[in-house]
């Protein structure tokens, strides 16, 4: 079963070929068999899940199924779970049982879907290879010597192990392309403001976006069709319909003009993967796109620019967690200062920490207009690089990230971790949706092609996507460990 | 611009974050490199240019003035670490 | 040497929404702890702020009342800090782009005159959540009930220069923010709250000296008390040879004096920046016009019509006008008996009196407008005395009858003007009062004046008050001195 993509689950669960309760108790197992390796979930909830799949297919026997009743699935740990843990991989949270479901939580609820549990995760998703849980890293199926990426790097190890067939990321950036690019796996960012936020546990606000992590474009399409939205509880969910994905996934794309960011084939670019996303491009040539070289000539700004306004944003964000209402609280506190500075000692990991720190100085009193005001200035400017390509091309393509998974332990120095995101992290600065797409391997571990779209465009986005993978299998390859361990 | 022990530690204290004082060396190293990379804005000429806070330019949306929330103090405490007559315990605040 | 004071207040009005500013959650006061604080109002993980678009009017329906800018654009910043009554770890408030820009307040002193009192600003934010300091084996309680409950900070410029007229500046916003309805204003349950920038300078200087800021003065008569003590202190401090450092003090009204919280040098830094979960709050024109349509006759224009068109004194026009309710009340009555000077004495002396001591708001009038006015057109044509009057109003506030005209009839207070049965009554009395007629008599003609009223006290218990008084002093003469 586990070879199938969603879309396909979903047809044989209509056919009556299995029903959702063996098909959730098939993955169950594979989890049960292969998680202690990959170590891709935080919390697994096979009984809850047992009873859902028992519903779905009550639903379906009474007619009152959607496209996707039955269909299991897993969810970061940093979606809000009525009643489950929900850690954001913290130690801060690690006794937090959510009160509420996130918005995307409810949705995919409505939509019948059925939920494994929740996947491992960089703490508060700040990091690139989930080396920054407080459950220990995950590792990259494809070798388990790689990381998976990050920060939603269990929900992308989980999918290309075949323990689940398609999981949500939430990605402030890069946090889901990446990781889907390490594994092999697709994986969609919609526009800032597409997917509610509600309920899922802010990084940085202006950043953050949800989005759906599965083996192909079209799965992509079904969930984003789903957790797309309007949404009254989140201000920054934008009050706009939502297309149906699916329906333009076949599209012809002649005549698709294509740009590749001369700044995104620069120095650093493994040469391999460099070969792999140019052999794509030339599928998509075979397809009837024209391409031509652009510039983005502010993208190198973007890491610079994204590790002020994110840290600013998080330091603010994470002030939250003080030991009073929820969350880790230190033992036996002298004074009010002692519980706070102890809780939150206790609580955050090493990278949170930085960030926490990064944030409250740039944001501090003679600090905040070379930093702060100036990062602003440049998000505008890298936004502007956007718009003005998209003037001129209608997608931009280019590597998701400059190599393919690095080992374990690998990057040390928290600077050469973060220049990792340097072709993801200007998208979320400028909300663009991104979608990375598996299109190769080099020495052995995934590539992933990103591909851009200016502000809405994720039907186009899919659709370009899809067609890839109608001409090409890439997204079809599994690691050796899908059948191996599990 | 540099950062020295004495920013560290008033981010720390502004964070309320206990560091030590190994902690607080590590701290400096990293958050000055990662604010080194950081400068590189300042080669960029922003006169004139907007700061821009959202990606969309969009504006707030308004919610009708209703009472739309019940009170559920008892399933919102069980995951509090202190807690009696319904009020959550802080050590002693002097005013 | 000679000091000046000057002082500028920051007022903070809890705004008069049903929900909170940014979460659906009620806003009534003295709920349970923690019953009305919702998931946001905690600042739990992954909860976000929506706008309440009330707190939004209410707060543009105060800038048009003060004559100010309402900005097009407006932003909500994150002012950051750690307190545990403050559960997101930032308070969400409006720092650099503030909905209410410039804008000014009449203020109308003892002696009638008035002064122009200039406003910054004033800008929408969240209130925080309460600490009980009760011994919980020596912990503090926290209730967040109140956290998230709209304010609007109003701050004045330093332009008041003495405790008088920053009291008289607190009452103005008073009238205006309960004018408009758009708060309670009720003081003792923190509906409206004050701090106080004071500083002294030698008079004549041109610069501001030192401020100290004086945290939480809660009432009127606080704001009057806390100042004087505070600007005898600085004048002391500074003849002594000190100098003033820049504070936040907080005002102690058990002791009547001031004291230091914390200086400036440990001063937080709240890293002020943009709240990147909520967005610029753009208003429009047409929303702006719509407001200003809905907007009531505010006080100053009250004041103003009352003085000139219906010829109160500054002082009956200043309190009258002072309280939307009172100025409402004193309308009805006006228009019910035409007279606007009995009108503002009745509602000021008689209902006032009779409201305070048994502590109800006009609003709660046993006696209506409508009763009262019918009431003092009964004097006014005559029909009773001002003796009688005052038992009709007693009557009718006691719920002793509909109408002055039934408590009139039922207790037969109509005053008696025939002059044929008040002749009758003085003879009766002259006739029972032998000694008193022979000592008048023997008086020196200057001294009779006095006398008289005995007589009168006699003819009045003889008609059982409703004489009328002026007829029964006039005969009383006549006929006593026809007796000489």
């Amino acid at each position: 079963m586990y070879e199938k993509t969603l879309t396909q689950l979903a047809a044989a669960l209509k056919s009556g070929e299995f029903s959702s309760r063996e098909l959730t108790a098939h993955y169950l197992q594979r989890i049960e068999k292969a998680d202690g390796k990959l170590n891709s979930f935080i919390s697994v909830t096979a009984e809850q899940a047992l009873k859902q799949a028992e519903i779905a297919d009550n639903d379906r026997a009474a007619g009152k199924a959607g496209l996707l009743t039955g269909i299991p699935l897993a969810l970061k740990d940093i979606f809000c779970t009525k009643d489950v843990k929900t850690s954001c991989g913290s130690k801060m949270l690690d006794n937090f049982i959510a009160p509420y479901n996130a918005t995307v939580v409810e949705k995919l609820n409505a939509a019948g879907t059925i939920s494994l549990g929740k996947t491992n995760m960089d703490e508060f998703a700040m990091g690139s290879s989930n080396e920054n849980s407080y459950y220990g890293p995950v590792k990259n199926p494809w070798d388990l010597k790689a990381v998976p990426g990050g920060s939603s790097g269990g929900s992308a190890a989980a999918v290309a192990a075949g323990l689940v067939p398609a999981a949500m990321g939430t990605d402030t950036g890069g946090s889901i392309r990446q990781p889907a690019a390490f594994c092999g796996i697709t994986g969609l960012k919609p526009t800032y403001g597409r997917v509610s936020r509600f309920g899922i546990i802010a990084y940085a606000s202006s950043l953050d976006q949800a989005g759906p992590m599965a083996r192909s474009a079209e799965d992509c399409a079904h969930l984003l069709g789903i957790i797309a939205g309007h949404d009254g509880r989140d201000s920054t969910s934008v009050a706009r319909g939502v297309p149906d994905y699916v329906e333009n996934l076949n599209a012809p794309l002649s005549g698709l003009k294509i740009g590749l960011p001369k700044e995104y084939f620069g120095d650093g670019l493994d040469p391999e993967v460099e070969k792999a996303v140019r052999e794509a491009v030339k599928v998509y040539e075979s397809l009837g796109a024209t391409v031509r070289d652009v510039s983005l000539p502010h993208t190198h700004y973007a890491i610079p620019a994204y590790y002020v306004i994110a840290p600013a944003e998080a330091s603010s964000n994470l002030s939250r967690y003080d030991g009073v209402r929820f969350g880790h609280r230190c033992e036996n506190p002298s004074d009010l200062i002692d519980l706070y500075t102890r809780s939150r000692a206790e609580g955050f990991g090493e990278e949170v920490k930085r960030r926490i720190l990064i944030g409250t100085h740039t944001l501090s009193e003679g600090f905040f207009d070379a930093y702060y005001t100036k990062a602003q200035q440049v998000r505008r400017l890298i936004r502007q690089d956007f718009l003005d390509a998209f003037e001129d091309v209608d997608v931009l393509m280019g590597p998701a990230s400059p190599t393919p998974a690095f080992d374990l332990g690998a990057k040390k120095d928290p600077v050469s971790m973060y220049l990792q995101d340097i072709y993801t992290i200007a998208i979320n600065l400028a909300g663009i949706p991104g979608i990375s797409v598996p299109a190769g391997l080099a020495g052995g571990r995934p590539v992933g092609l990103q591909i851009l779209g200016t502000h809405f465009a994720e039907a186009q986005l899919l659709n370009v996507a899809h067609q890839f993978q109608q001409a090409t299998d890439w997204h079809l390859q599994r690691p050796a460990f899908a059948e191996e361990y599990a | 611009m540099a950062i020295e022990d004495s920013h560290v530690r008033r981010a720390a204290h502004l964070a309320r974050l206990a560091i030590s004082d190994d902690q607080a060396s590590g701290f400096v190293d990293d958050l000055s490199r990662i604010l080194e990379m950081v400068d590189q804005l300042q080669s960029i000429d922003t006169e004139g240019v907007m700061p821009l806070s959202h990606p969309l330019d969009a504006t707030q949306r308004l919610r009708a003035d209703e009472v739309t929330e019940s009170n559920q103090r008892d399933t919102f405490q069980r995951c509090a670490p202190a807690v009696e007559n319904g009020l959550y315990l802080v050590p002693r605040v002097v005013e | 040497m000679q000091w000046e004071t000057v002082i500028g207040l920051e007022v903070h009005v809890q705004l008069a929404t049903r929900s909170k500013i940014f979460s659906g959650a009620s806003t009534a006061f003295g709920a349970e702890p923690n019953t009305q604080a919702c998931a946001v109002d905690l600042g739990l993980p992954g909860v976000l702020p929506v706008l309440n678009e009330q707190a939004v009017a209410m707060a543009v329906q105060f800038g048009l009342a003060v004559h100010s800018d309402i900005a097009e654009v407006s932003v909500f910043d994150r002012k950051n800090y750690f307190y545990p009554d403050l559960p997101k770890g930032y308070q969400t408030s409006q720092m650099y782009h503030p909905i209410v820009g410039p804008g000014e307040v009449e203020i109308t002193l003892e002696d009638g005159s008035t002064k122009h009192i200039r406003i910054h600003h004033a800008h929408l934010e969240e209130d925080a959540g309460k600490s009980l300091h009760e011994d919980f084996h020596g912990m503090t309680g926290i209730d967040l009930n109140r956290a998230g409950t709209p304010l609007l900070e109003i701050v004045s410029e330093p332009d008041m220069r003495n405790a008088k007229e920053a009291a008289a500046y607190l009452k103005a916003i008073h009238s205006i923010v309960t004018y408009l309805g758009i708060s309670d204003g009720n003081m003792a349950e923190g509906s409206m709250r004050c701090d106080v920038n004071v500083s002294v300078r030698p008079k004549g200087q041109e610069a501001f000296g030192t401020r100290a800021e004086i945290k939480n003065v809660n009432s009127f008569r606080f704001v009057e008390r806390a100042i004087a003590f505070e600007v005898e202190r600085q004048i002391e401090l500074i003849e002594d040879g000190g100098s003033v450092v820049q504070e936040t003090r907080l005002f102690d009204p058990d002791r009547d004096e001031t004291r230091s919280m914390r200086t400036k040098e440990e001063a937080n830094d709240y890293r002020y920046f943009p709240c990147p979960d909520l967005l610029p709050v753009v208003l429009d024109q047409a929303y702006l016009d719509h407001l200003r349509g809905q907007l009531p006759e505010l006080p100053a224009d009250k004041r103003a019509r009352f003085q000139n068109e219906l010829g109160l004194s500054a002082y009956d026009a200043n309190v009258i006008s002072a309280s939307r309710d009172m100025a409402e009340f004193f309308e009805s009555v006006h228009n019910v008996c035409g007279d606007a000077k009995q009108s503002a004495n009745w509602v000021q002396g008689e209902l006032s009196g009779a409201l305070n001591r048994e502590n109800l708001s006009i609003a709660n009038s046993p006696i209506s407008a409508r009763q009262l006015g019918e009431l003092i057109s009964r004097v006014l044509d005559d029909t009773i005395n001002g003796k009688a009057a005052k038992e009709v109003f007693q009557a009718l506030w006691n719920g002793q009858g509909e109408s002055a005209d039934e408590v009139i009839d039922a207790k037969g207070l109509k005053q008696v003007t025939d002059t044929g049965a008040i002749e009758a009554m003085i003879d009766q009395v002259i006739a029972d009062s032998p000694a008193q007629v022979a000592q008048y008599r023997d008086s020196e003609p200057d001294k009779r004046g006095k006398m008289i009223g005995y007589f009168v006290g006699q003819v009045m218990k003889a008609s059982r008050g409703t004489a009328n008084p002026q007829q029964v002093n006039g005969l009383l003469k006549e006929k006593l001195d026809a007796l000489l």
